[in-house]
């Protein structure tokens, strides 16, 4: 979207920031990455990704420390 | 030029120790204190991580890492090095590195911090570091998985067996530090109880009414949050309301492990995702101020640089400076912890194999930095105040008067008014005996904060500090149950394959029921401890921590050699000999010392003494015994452990370095990055 003001796309890039920091799931970033690489592969809800993701980042082992 | 700007670099790092080497007697600034620690990060970082992943590693970034040859979006993904530091660092600290200063700083403030700042530049970020490569070199494995590919499965097995008992001390000596700072503190508790429905309430969003807002559902938790903070000075001052939340610590520690219990069967999506959106945002965000406050302060540091404690007597736990300083800042010098991370999440994120000096090496100096800090604000804090919070009541007596009394014999002057409006000033009844580290620390970041920004506010920031640590602990608590679970299902399935299914309802609740007993044994043993449980377990967990790490700097030692580098195996070899000598000895002290304060089996005989006299209870007196003897035991579990993976590992080091073993590769096979030149 080349006519998003500056600052709309700055303000979007700290928060894929904050959430990668954070470690949330990103979605958007998710679809990128299927329509790229695995283009024609169906692309879940956002609903069903996030259940995806909390499965891989919580799934197993420990993610946090003392 | 560089070199000139290194060269200031390390002559600012030299005039800050100067000058705590030169202070003795009067007190000095805790600004020399930063001064000497950042000074000696940047050459260690500039000269030794550097050294470590050109000459040992071969680090290079023409070679592809996993988040880029298995990029799919969701746990492999080509992070940047920058956010890829910050959220590696979230997840290694805690409040281990925030404890451990506090409580090391009954020896005054010079021993944990020459510990804490070269501990880490030598030992601790090596082996974060280490670990981080030789995970990212294998497509993100375990350190479980390291060890029995790497050593043996001999070696898998006692790792995993070592990892689960350290979470049980773990999460047993966290919990114990929540008690001690919530019992009878309306105002706190109701705070952290206002955790639980706000992370209710953002699950549901993020999941059901707005799927996918998490960045929404946060800023709304925070919210509530501060809401929850203010409403807690309300219902503190309310009479109907407050004696709701004044909670004794056995009735706390019951609603800890149903807690526990309940939270690691529930969802992930319900209750420990948003938990932790909401401490990793808190943790990043007070560690941040904190930084602000001291450096913006630089405070007196109040607390002798040494104290006479170092004999072995302290009140806070006892044993002398060596080994016991050692174990007892575990996390913010080294810590075993931090290598299940850096062979975790992290590995599968590091976008290109450079990046990992910064995120390895990098991120435990910060955390060692963290830890710093909190030995800022203990030894800011009056030493008189320091002691009558963080030694227990059964040494201090129950009045603010026999305490200072108790306080005068130990060489430092406080007055019981002190004591008294120090804790009205904060809005808590009383804080004497209130040990395990936290109170203390949230004492002396009050005083830094209302410093820094605002003398009115003080009680707000002590409970914000609370607040700001239970939370995080409390969310180890949940996360660390779950992890407990998996593990004992793992092994449960060996046994009867159903009990291995972690999708099957009977044995989800069976081994979470089994963890959350097993750490709330502990816990309860802690609350019920007459010289507070403190002193016996954090020892224990500092312990089974240093262990850890041991462990896994077997493994890092076994990828050098195997790498064909065992020239260069004194990096992690070094630091691999001292955790021993200091494990080795505390646990031998703990268990076998003939002072009762110290040895488990001296205090056992103590006691028998006692219920023979007639002056305790025998029902009480064998529960006291078998509590001594298990925790010895304990300790003897993790030596044997440690000792046999070090066992294992020594002949398969030798085979190697002698050129009698193949050493096959087991790194994942080198693929040109896209991302290089």
């Amino acid at each position: 979207m080349p006519d998003e003001p500056t600052w709309r796309r700055s303000l979007g890039r700290c928060l894929t920031a904050f959430r990668q920091v954070v470690g949330m799931p990103d979605y958007d970033r998710y679809v990128r990455h299927l329509r790229l690489a695995h283009p024609g592969r169906p692309i879940p809800s956002e609903r069903e990704f996030f259940e995806l993701y909390l499965k891989a980042r919580y799934g197993e082992g420990p993610t946090r420390c003392c | 030029m560089r070199i000139l700007i290194w060269i200031l670099v390390a002559l600012a790092g030299a005039v800050g120790w100067g000058m705590l080497a030169l202070s003795r007697g009067e007190p000095i600034s805790a600004a020399w204190l930063v001064l000497a620690a950042v000074g000696t990060y940047l050459i260690g970082y500039r000269y030794y991580s550097r050294f470590i992943a050109d000459r040992i590693f071969g680090l290079t970034n023409r070679r592809a890492t996993p988040a880029e040859r298995l990029n799919n979006g969701r746990d492999f993904v080509p992070t940047s090095r920058w956010i890829l530091f910050g959220h590696h660092f979230a997840a290694i600290s805690g409040a281990g590195p925030l404890v451990g200063p506090v409580l090391a700083a009954q020896f005054g403030y010079l021993p944990g911090t020459i510990w804490i700042v070269f501990g880490v530049v030598l030992a601790g970020a090596v082996q974060d570091f280490v670990i981080l490569i030789g995970s990212m070199r294998r497509n993100g494995k375990s350190l479980g998985q390291m060890a029995k590919e790497e050593i043996g499965p001999f070696t898998g097995v006692a790792a995993m067996l070592a990892i689960f008992a350290i979470m049980v001390i773990l999460l047993a000596v966290l919990a114990l530090v929540i008690v001690n700072a919530l019992r009878g503190s309306p105002w706190g508790l109701f705070t952290i109880a206002c955790t639980i429905p706000i992370a209710f309430l953002m699950g549901f969003w993020m999941r059901s009414w707005r799927p996918g807002r998490t960045g929404e559902a946060t800023v709304l938790g925070i919210a509530l949050l501060f809401g929850g903070l203010v409403g807690g000075q309300l219902v503190a001052a309310s009479p109907v309301l407050a004696p709701w939340f004044t909670w004794a610590p056995l009735t706390l520690s019951g609603a800890l492990i149903a807690y526990g219990f309940v939270a690691s069967v529930l969802p992930v999506w319900m209750l420990l995702a948003p938990r932790d959106y909401l401490s990793t945002f808190m943790k990043v965000g007070t560690v941040v101020l904190l930084a602000v406050a001291v450096i913006w302060e630089h405070p007196l540091l109040r607390l002798p640089a040494i104290t006479r404690f170092v004999d072995g007597t302290g009140p806070v736990f006892a044993g002398k400076l060596f080994p016991f300083a050692f174990i007892t800042i575990a996390c913010g010098a080294i810590s075993g912890f931090h290598a299940l991370v850096s062979s975790g999440t992290t590995p599968k994120l590091v976008r290109q194999e450079q990046d990992a000096r910064l995120i390895g090496y990098g991120g435990m100096l910060m955390e060692s930095f963290v830890a710093v800090m909190a030995m800022c604000a203990a030894a800011v804090l009056d030493p008189g105040i320091y002691f009558a919070i963080n030694a227990p009541l059964g040494s201090l007596g129950g009045t603010a008067q026999s305490a200072a009394d108790v306080i005068r014999t130990w060489g430092f002057t406080v007055t019981p008014e002190a004591i008294d409006q120090l804790a009205h000033t904060v809005g808590e009844a009383t804080l004497l005996g209130r040990t395990g580290g936290a109170p203390s620390l949230a004492v002396g970041m009050a005083t830094l904060f209302s410093g820094a920004f605002g003398e009115r506010l003080i009680a707000l920031w002590y409970h914000f500090a609370i607040m700001f640590e239970a939370l995080f602990i409390l969310t180890t608590i949940d996360a660390g149950t779950r992890v407990g679970r998996f593990m004992l299902q793992e092994l449960l399935g060996h046994v009867w394959a159903p009990l291995g299914r972690t999708s099957w309802y009977p044995s989800v609740a069976l081994a979470s029921l089994a963890v959350a007993l097993g750490w709330g044994y502990f816990l309860i043993q802690g609350v019920l401890d007459p010289l507070g449980g403190i002193n016996s377990l954090w020892p224990l967990f500092g312990i089974s921590n240093q262990l850890l790490a041991a462990v896994a700097l077997c493994v890092g030692t076994t990828l050098i050699i195997k790498a064909g580098k065992a020239r260069y195996a004194w990096v992690t070899l070094a630091p691999l000999a001292w955790l021993l000598a200091i494990t080795l000895t505390a646990s031998y002290q703990k268990i076998f010392s003939p002072v009762r304060r110290i040895g488990f089996l001296a205090d056992a005989q103590a006691i028998a003494a006692d219920v023979a006299a007639g002056v305790t209870d025998p029902a009480r007196g064998a529960r006291l015994i078998f509590n001594d003897r298990l925790n010895a035991a304990m300790a003897a579990i993790f030596v044997v452990v440690v000792l046999a993976v070090v066992a294992a590992s020594i002949p398969t080091w030798v085979r190697v370095a002698a050129g009698r073993k193949v050493a096959p590769p087991v790194e994942a096979p080198m693929v040109e990055s896209a991302y290089a030149g």
